[in-house]
């Protein structure tokens, strides 16, 4: 993961919690590793990564028992909606710069298709 | 309501006549890494030998966890000062006897694992040893009492950027959650993802301070942009 130093770094933790979480990278029911390795892992401050984990707890994404720590959630709607709001993110990105481009929406999703495909090729 | 780790209030202190520190402000609570900024002659050094009760003959107010420099703040204090404070014959293990002997704290198991996690030689007097090796092992020992408050005066100058970052890891890794640690810099992007807060200082007063995330969020940009902006203006 790369920090942008000029934005507030708990909140660029919490994306990449959920985009883990989202991706399957962190599977439902997993524990959520340490505070502490966490903030190895990132090279950052271990008290960001705590409020950026409580943030994911508030989004429902994660749960924390007392003692046993925090896992991520078993409800699959909720990870289905981290998902989609990961690909809303995404395609909001490629809708402003295809826009920026002067493509038209149809142009656009003609374009979508043919990389989508020329990709599937590729694999 | 805890006790702040460092509060200051109204602390000046001039070396004969030309002032250094200027009725300085500071409350910082445990449990933070607190990167102190500013250039050359801002009074970092004068304020971390002050809180380490080493400077005395200055004005104001300082309190240590409830204690005013002195033996008691002492105990509760490791201080790593920006010039080498070991005897060069020393190896790795008379360092660590020596620190064994004079503070209670100390933790021995833990100096010898930083010193391994920094790979450092063993067989080799501080003499032998290349300037980034010689800070580690100083930030090794530093690091491994359990003390409240951790001053450490520029750890990572002089030394180049791989090892920065593996010193970073060192301090982050061995950082108490119910500590302070505030470390002086003027390579703010070295430690710009670490810190929780700032101070930075321009001549002997705080010029701003503020969670290094809300900061970034007010004003848009790095810790060290800002740092240059602000110095700039």
């Amino acid at each position: 993961m790369q920090i942008d130093d000029s934005r507030p770094i708990w909140a660029q933790l919490v994306d990449e919690f959920r985009r883990r979480i989202a991706v399957g990278h962190w599977r439902p029911g997993d524990k959520v590793p340490a505070v502490r390795e966490l903030a190895l892992e990132l090279g950052v401050n271990p008290n960001t990564v705590q409020k950026s984990l409580a943030e994911v707890d508030r989004l429902g994404l994660t749960t924390t028992e007392r003692t046993a720590g925090r896992f991520v959630t078993q409800d699959v709607s909720a990870i289905r909606a981290a998902r989609a709001a990961l690909a809303a993110t995404t395609a909001d990105g490629f809708a402003a710069a295809a826009t920026g481009l002067g493509m038209s929406l149809e142009e656009a999703t003609r374009l979508l298709e043919q990389r989508w495909n020329a990709r599937k090729d590729d694999q | 309501m805890t006790i702040p780790a460092v509060e200051v209030t109204n602390l000046s202190k001039a070396y004969r006549g030309r002032p250094a520190l200027r009725e300085l402000d500071l409350a910082l609570p445990q449990g933070r890494i607190v990167g102190l900024m500013g250039d050359n002659g801002s009074g970092k050094t004068t304020l971390l030998k002050i809180l380490a009760g080493v400077l005395s003959d200055w004005q104001g107010t300082v309190r240590i966890a409830g204690h005013a420099p002195g033996a008691a703040s002492k105990a509760l204090v490791s201080f790593l000062p920006d010039a080498s404070f070991l005897p060069d014959a020393h190896r790795p293990a008379d360092s660590i006897a020596l620190f064994e002997r004079f503070f209670a704290d100390f933790d021995s198991g833990k100096a010898r694992e930083m010193i391994d996690f920094f790979a450092l030689p063993w067989d080799r007097s501080l003499k032998e040893m290349s300037k980034g090796m010689r800070e580690k092992l100083q930030i090794s020992l530093a690091m491994s009492r359990r003390a409240r408050v951790y001053l450490l005066d520029e750890p990572i100058s002089g030394v180049d950027p791989a090892s920065r970052d593996v010193i970073m890891r060192g301090i982050l890794q061995n950082f108490d959650d119910d500590s302070l640690l505030l470390v002086s810099t003027h390579l703010i992007q070295d430690v710009e993802q670490i810190v929780d807060a700032v101070v930075f200082l321009k001549d002997g007063s705080v010029l701003l301070s503020g969670t290094a995330d809300d900061l970034r969020d007010e004003h848009g940009m790095g810790l060290d942009s800002l740092f240059r902006k602000v110095y700039a203006s």
